[in-house]
């Protein structure tokens, strides 16, 4: 496969960038987009070029550490992360557009890295339990409903990727926020901080730029997990009851 | 190990809903919901309008009288005018405050442009600031009736019916009642996850009634300069 790539290049956070159109061949449609940037980048190196740089980790889907946007897609055209996206989902003769995550919570490190730790934040905010130090507990001790289980598995799928932010047209992470709450409150080792971990996140959420939710549905559109989008009606839920509870207090 | 004791006090319930992107949009989807309300009985009010004059005038005269004699003329009709003000402008206000965070959320664009998102929820920032527009040329033409070309006071028929014999009155009209059915057609539902009301499992009963309310009001104020137009009414 021959592709016409525009990438966006940029030194570091302080300079402006740009997109900069790189002919590439020789490319295998099995190659995963990550793949194809690393063929892209020996021959950078070759020539003495500076190679581009984007973030990547486990290249199995489910670190979240890869995402760039392509042609206008968080991810590409496929409901997958960049790494799990194969070439063959493009025709030969192809221009495509590759940018990082665009919002002013991920200032662009280099290139196509952006810096996601905002999402580092918001989980230090209250997305965890807090839990005595000692062995693990025996894991039936604990029941859990099933359909509480479903719903909480389906929320804890979210690997922190940013696709929801780099879609929304608010650059909200209000998806990425709610699977996290979700996960949490609907379980009963998450129970005790149920109030102040949604208030707490959602506060941490708004403090660091983030856009508000206008329910685009964007942000579900482009998620690799499928966290679905009534899972921020369920945050709003969440974050209404405890704020009335915090209120009576 | 012992948890931290919590001693800082949350703010108060004011403060926490306008001090937040979720508590604000909540504003928005009660301050939307009661317009809603009044927007629907409007639009039933309205549609008197094919009973004739009399009939007509005499409903208005009524929405003056109303709750009388406990309450004094025209009080239960200020008392509507006033909660309707108060969500207009708390609406408004979260809008314009929302849009500018949104805007300021997301500074660079992509190069690689492309819509996905509906006709509805990509015009709710511009339908709302045609609508505001519109309410206030709407209450100049049939509540003050400083642009009326009939402006009697007490003949709301006469009034409607001056109006839309106008081409410009025609034309604001249905351009506005447009923008309220696409504004209500995303915003209903909105409001819904908003509040928390939303689930997978209602969601296609309630785009179903977003709808629903949104062809009901915008058929049903279309219906009056339409029947004026072609002399149903007149």
């Amino acid at each position: 496969m021959r592709l016409t790539l525009r990438v966006w290049r940029q030194r570091n956070a302080d300079t402006p960038g740009a997109m900069v159109t790189y002919d590439i061949d020789d490319i295998s449609e099995d190659m995963s987009f990550l793949e194809m940037l690393d063929t892209l980048n020996e021959k950078l190196i070759l020539r003495g070029e500076e190679p581009v740089a984007f973030d990547h980790d486990c290249r199995e889907g489910i670190c979240g550490a890869c995402g760039v946007v392509i042609n206008g897609d968080a991810h590409g055209p496929e409901r997958t992360t960049t790494c799990q996206l194969h070439m063959r989902h493009f025709d030969d003769g192809d221009t495509v557009d590759v940018e990082p995550w665009r919002a002013g919570a991920f200032p662009v490190v280099k290139d196509l890295v952006v810096d996601r730790s905002a999402f580092d934040r918001i989980i230090g905010a209250g997305g965890y339990i807090s839990v005595p130090t000692g062995a693990a507990p025996e894991a039936h001790a604990t029941p859990v409903p099933k359909a509480d289980a479903d719903f909480a598995f389906e929320h804890a799928e979210c690997i922190g990727c940013g696709a929801c932010v780099a879609a929304c047209p608010n650059g909200s992470a209000m998806l990425f926020t709610s699977a996290k709450v979700n996960h949490l409150n609907v379980l009963p080792q998450g129970a005790p901080e149920r109030e102040t971990r949604v208030l707490d996140m959602v506060s941490a959420m708004d403090e660091e730029g983030f856009g508000g939710c206008t329910l685009t549905g964007e942000c579900a559109t482009a998620c690799p997990k499928g966290i679905p989008l009534p899972s921020i009606a369920a945050m709003n839920k969440e974050w209404l009851r405890a704020t009335r509870k915090a209120s009576r207090r | 190990m012992a948890l931290a004791t919590r001693t800082d006090r949350r703010p108060s319930l004011t403060r926490s809903l306008w001090g937040s992107t979720v508590g604000k949009k909540t504003v928005m989807a009660v301050s939307g919901l009661i317009m809603l309300m009044y927007l629907v009985a409007h639009m039933l009010g309205n549609l008197k309008i094919f009973f004739g004059s009399g009939e007509f005038n005499a409903y208005a005269h009524w929405l003056r009288t109303m709750g009388e004699p406990l309450l004094h003329y025209e009080w239960a009709l200020w008392g509507v005018r006033v909660v309707l003000l108060a969500a207009v402008v708390l609406h408004g206000v979260a809008a314009y405050q929302l849009s500018r965070r949104d805007i300021a959320a997301r500074p660079s664009k992509y190069a690689h442009k492309r819509r996905r998102t509906s006709y509805a929820t990509r015009t709710m920032r511009w339908g709302g600031i045609i609508l505001a527009l519109f309410i206030a040329w709407h209450l100049l033409d049939l509540t003050t009736l400083t642009v009326n070309e009939n402006a009697q006071p007490g003949r709301p028929y006469e009034n409607v019916v001056a109006t839309f014999s106008t081409w410009y009155g025609n034309a604001v009209y249905l351009v506005a009642m447009l923008a309220v059915g696409l504004h209500v057609r995303h915003g209903f539902w909105s409001a819904a996850q908003t509040l928390g009301v939303g689930n997978a499992r209602r969601d296609r009963i309630l785009k179903a009634t977003a709808n629903g309310l949104a062809l009901a009001l915008t058929a049903g104020f279309v219906s009056v300069p339409v029947a004026v137009m072609t002399g149903v009414v007149g």
